[in-house]
């Protein structure tokens, strides 16, 4: 694969779209077809779920949106900054694991990512400490993260991912290992964020009602293979709070995205 | 519930006594069965000292044994500092470049697999005696550094390493930032056993030196009193190089403990 196909050059006509894939197919090293032929838009700003069952290649998208791995034929193109531009500045990644360092306090696994693109000690632990506030984490700067619950080191992930101020936040299945009642306030807590920050979202998950709650889009995919099943748009009273969740306008797209769901399960015998 | 903690807490301090407390009771009364044994059956020392005697030659040859414990000593502190430093760049080089392992292991097991006691006598004819025992610690004692660092830098969190990839980390950065610290639990442990190692090696290349060299090692002390019959000697040379074991063993625990005490599990406490 050779850069120009990942360029940030961006086409006129374009310079809405945050993401776009053109026929993205992705293929293992033994063959079998993982992913595609895939077609995705994302608009700059949309909150976006890829909904499927396991091993739909839902991951492998996020990867090949991040170029950790290149596409096996088609284009992934992102909009970047304009000028100079570091390397994955760009994108936040937020790991399904909180993929924390053990070793070190939470205020330097925040700080990373600018560690990494050169940014001075003293300003990197400013932002760091920024990124730890708006994810309601100030108090545990200099913490490890073995202290920390489940839910506070997905936080400090998060903060990870928003240290850099990224225009795309990818998100693999974030909250998947986490109780309910933690999994809806950070659910709470990404929406306000999303809604604060303006970025763009592109959230993997299994659970329908997470993807419903969360999202503006709801694309959903066909098991391995991975392809786009149906594109579901979520329209409902913005700013979503706890109310949305109890509606009946929210368990009817429930209904709608598990019934285009459906047919992505009905040829695996177990669940 | 609020009155278990303070229970279990006192059941484990007790438990925490005793595992010091009884090692030391069956060893003083493992030296009085020796010491009333030797006094009944009135046993000459040169056939078995009783312990008194051994501490009482311990004292009177002081002036000679603690050079050679000295010398021992520093011979032990070299070889583990080359093995450290062996072990470590050449892990470091191993996991830079396939082709280099792939040339270089087969070599390191080979030395490893052959008996240093055998060794000892070649490097004695090819090297001044000097380096010769530095070199037979290094060879006991780079091993296990080399393969728990190359562990170690192999066990990277797949995520980690794809998080590094993603901002874009140059290789200098992903290895003193990522396989460094990730390593260094495994480095650790293969510093502890190359501590106790290192000691082995020396004290063997000691030996087979034997009287023809001008060493002065605790291991030299042992084979010399053995000669002139000087057994009390051998046990006080004897007592010193286990203790000096123990102490090398205890100092290279605690470094680990210090370094690791904040993160990682082997070093925490079983409740948290």
């Amino acid at each position: 694969m050779s850069a120009a196909q990942t360029s940030s050059t961006v086409e006129a006509g374009l310079t809405h779209l945050a993401v776009s894939l053109r026929g993205v197919t992705k293929a293992y090293d033994n063959g079998v077809m993982a992913l595609g032929p895939l077609d995705l838009a994302v608009r700059k700003g949309e909150f976006i779920s890829l909904l499927g069952p396991s091993g739909c290649g839902k991951s492998t998208a996020l990867r090949l949106i991040a170029e950790l791995t290149p596409p096996s034929s088609g284009i992934v193109r992102l909009a970047r900054h304009e000028g100079p531009v570091q390397p994955g500045h760009g994108i936040g990644f937020v790991f399904q694991e909180p993929t924390l360092m053990p070793w070190t306090s939470v205020r330097e696994n925040v700080r990373l990512p600018l560690k990494l693109g050169g940014v001075s000690k003293a300003e990197g632990r400013a932002r760091a400490d920024r990124a730890l506030a708006s994810v309601g984490l100030a108090d545990f700067a200099d913490a490890y993260p073995r202290e920390l619950s489940g839910g506070m080191k997905m936080r400090v992930s998060l903060a990870r991912a928003l240290v850099t101020d990224p225009d795309i936040l990818l998100m693999d299945e974030p909250f998947a290992a986490l109780d309910e009642v933690t999994r809806f306030r950070l659910n709470n807590d990404l929406l306000a964020l999303w809604r604060s920050l303006g970025k763009t979202v592109i959230f993997v998950t299994h659970s329908v009602f997470e993807s419903v709650y969360l999202s503006q889009r709801v694309v959903v995919m066909t098991a391995r293979p991975g392809r786009i099943q149906a594109d579901i748009r979520i329209e409902t009273v913005e700013p979503r709070g706890e109310e949305f969740r109890t509606s009946a306008a929210y368990s009817d797209y429930c209904r709608r995205v598990s019934a285009a769901l459906a047919p992505s399960y009905s040829g695996q015998s177990t669940l | 519930m609020s009155a278990q903690p303070p229970i279990a807490a006192k059941r484990s301090g007790a438990q925490r006594a005793m595992r010091f407390v009884l090692p030391i009771i069956v060893f003083a009364a493992g030296l009085l069965a020796w010491e009333l044994m030797v006094r009944i059956k009135d046993i000459p020392p040169y056939v078995l000292p009783a312990p008194s005697v051994i501490v009482l030659t311990l004292i009177r040859d002081w002036a000679v044994l603690s050079q050679s414990l000295a010398t021992t000593l520093l011979t032990t502190l070299e070889g583990f500092v080359a093995a450290s430093i062996g072990g470590i760049a050449l892990a470091l080089l191993f996991n830079q470049s396939k082709w280099v392992e792939y040339s270089l292991f087969p070599y390191a097991i080979v030395l490893q697999v052959t008996p240093v006691i055998a060794i000892a006598p070649l490097l004695l004819i090819y090297l001044e005696q000097q380096t010769a025992v530095v070199v037979c610690a290094f060879i006991v004692a780079f091993f296990p550094v080399l393969s728990n660092t190359t562990l170690g830098l192999n066990s990277v969190d797949r995520n980690l390493a794809g998080l590094f990839q993603l901002y874009g980390a140059s290789k200098p950065q992903t290895l003193r930032f990522l396989k460094l610290p990730a390593a260094l639990p495994y480095i650790l442990g293969g510093l502890r056993i190359a501590g106790g190692l290192s000691l082995i090696g020396a004290v063997v290349a000691e030996i087979a030196a034997g009287t023809a060299g001008a060493g002065s090692g605790l291991a030299y002390r042992i084979a010399e009193s053995g000669y002139r019959l000087n057994i009390p000697r051998m046990f006080a040379a004897l007592l010193l190089l286990s203790l000096a074991g123990i102490v090398i063993y205890g100092v290279l625990a605690l470094v680990s403990h210090l370094i690791l005490r904040r993160w990682h599990e082997s070093a925490l406490g079983k409740e948290s």
